[in-house]
């Protein structure tokens, strides 16, 4: 469903990206780690066509989004829903706005049928009765979960999450896990997760790709990866700044 | 030196073609795409009414100094009762428009590139992207018309209350006659300089508004990214609007003749 083909991105002389390549079945959640400013988060955005590859394909289905313009890509866009690291949300409007955004924009549904579908989002997110609040009023899990229902109440076929527990304590870290394993289930979304958090990667991946020195250093499940002996995934698995140092 | 200067050109080439590609988009989706209507009154609200207190005082004492200054003058070879024509004509075709368009740019120029330099900076004009929603459509498109919509508005009340204000010194603090005061500058002010004003006005409306949104959309990261946007909002369209009056001065002579 989603493919990405010997991706090269580089911003000036630096280079981010350099031969990246992925597939994600339909259905199936994909975590992406790596270390911080590795080039995740840019990879992501790839997928949605926020950033144009100097080189390489981003297929969505077989049809490549890196040679569409800014208007062509909003139809590719509409299948998709995505959480941003700070949330995103449009400080102008409330909540409901805010959730609402996307179906009230296409006039296609009624006031009340809007109304209902933000509800409904809202309370998927365990976030009840915040409609009226404004994104200033929330803490930084529920601005996380506000973010979600906005990515989610228009039922995408697929969900980009952007460090979603990223400055989140563990309680509300594990409650966001939560939040993203039941829209799995009960969205039966394809999923491609960005972190560095091994909790959640462990928790909400049936896959997880290691993203290393610009390129894709690995591809397995949770479990095999987590008992690798491979000296650079258990640095990054175990925490470890200098492997030699842990050794002694 | 040499190197610094071509780097520099280079640079405000690049933004220039940058600019226009921003108003050839805007045009095109203002024709081609359903304006959000409830959007487009708030920016109205504030650019419009918003700015009316910085634009009556602007153009009250404008108007009441100019009138000051011209009747010092006249007054040597005994013309006071020309004060007022001074002032209509300078309101209506020169000074209206460029000071309207001066206050506007600092106050409506400069919150346009802040409020989307924080947007793009936070992640926000992104986000908008993902919901399917162009930016252009959604955050340029009704700040630019409602721009275009409110500067004219705003330049002819400055026109009047300068004028009145004019005749208000003119009348009571500089004892001219009333009745020639205001009969000179019915006389001299043409209706076409009223039309080149609001033509002007109209003209530097577009010009605060694609630059200010120009600056906001392409501002660099941070508090510092969005500060310089800023600064560069207000400096680069009040310059443009300076400059751009000039030749509108002569070109609109020519047509309006």
């Amino acid at each position: 469903m989603i493919e990405v083909r010997s991706l090269v991105k580089s911003f000036g002389s630096h280079r981010v990206l350099d031969g990246v390549s992925l597939r994600v079945e339909k259905g199936e959640s994909v975590v992406i780690i790596g270390r911080s400013g590795g080039g995740k988060s840019v990879l992501l955005k790839h997928l949605i066509g926020l950033v144009q590859p100097d080189a390489g394909e981003v297929l969505i289905d077989g049809e490549n989004i890196a040679r569409l313009n800014e208007r062509e890509l909003l139809r590719v866009r509409r299948r998709f829903g995505m959480l941003f690291q700070g949330a995103a949300l449009f400080d102008s409007l409330t909540v409901a706005e805010n959730v609402g955004f996307v179906l009230a924009r296409e006039k296609q549904h009624t006031a009340a049928e809007v109304a209902k579908a933000v509800e409904e989002a809202l309370e998927m997110v365990e976030l009840p009765g915040t409609q009226s609040k404004k994104p200033s009023e929330l803490s930084g899990g529920m601005r996380k979960r506000v973010g979600l229902a906005r990515a989610i109440v228009y039922r995408p076929e697929i969900v980009l999450y952007d460090e979603p527990t990223t400055g989140l304590d563990p309680i509300v870290s594990d409650s966001i896990d939560q939040l993203i394993m039941r829209v799995n289930q009960h969205l039966n979304v394809t999923s491609v997760v960005v972190t560095h958090d091994m909790r959640t990667a462990r928790r909400v991946g049936h896959r997880i790709l290691m993203l290393h020195q610009k390129r894709m250093y690995v591809s397995d499940t949770p479990e095999n990866l987590f008992h690798s002996t491979d000296p650079v995934v258990r640095q990054f698995i175990d925490g470890v700044s200098d492997p030699k140092e842990h050794n002694l | 030196m040499k190197l610094g200067a071509k780097a520099w050109i280079n640079d405000w080439l690049e933004g220039l073609g940058r600019i226009s590609q921003l108003l050839r988009e805007v045009l095109q989706s203002a024709f081609t795409h359903r304006l959000d209507g409830s959007y487009f009154i708030n920016q109205i609200y504030f650019i419009g009414v918003k700015s009316q207190s910085v634009v009556l005082i602007t153009g009250a004492f404008t108007g009441m100094v100019l009138a000051a200054q011209t009747y010092f003058q006249f007054h040597k070879v005994k013309m006071d009762t020309a004060t007022l024509a001074v002032v209509g004509v300078s309101m209506c075709s020169e000074l209206g428009p460029v000071l309207t368009a001066l206050m506007v740019a600092g106050r409506v120029g400069a919150a346009m590139a802040a409020e989307l330099g924080t947007m793009r900076v936070t992640e926000q004009v992104d986000a908008l992207r993902t919901l399917a929603a162009h930016p252009v459509d959604y955050l340029v498109v009704p700040r630019f018309l409602a721009t275009l919509v409110a500067m004219p508005l705003l330049t002819a009340e400055s026109i009047v209350v300068g004028i009145a204000a004019g005749y208000a010194v003119g009348v009571q603090l500089l004892q001219i006659d009333p009745t020639y005061l205001w009969h000179n500058m019915l006389r001299y002010t043409d209706p076409n300089e009223v039309v080149a004003g609001l033509t002007k006005a109209t003209i530097f409306g577009g010009i605060i508004a694609i630059i200010g949104c120009y600056k906001g959309m392409s501002c660099g990261e941070g508090a510092e990214g969005v500060g310089k946007a800023t600064t560069e909002a207000v400096v680069y369209s009040s310059i443009s609007i300076l400059i751009v009056n000039f030749f509108l001065t002569l070109a609109l002579n020519r047509i309006l003749e």
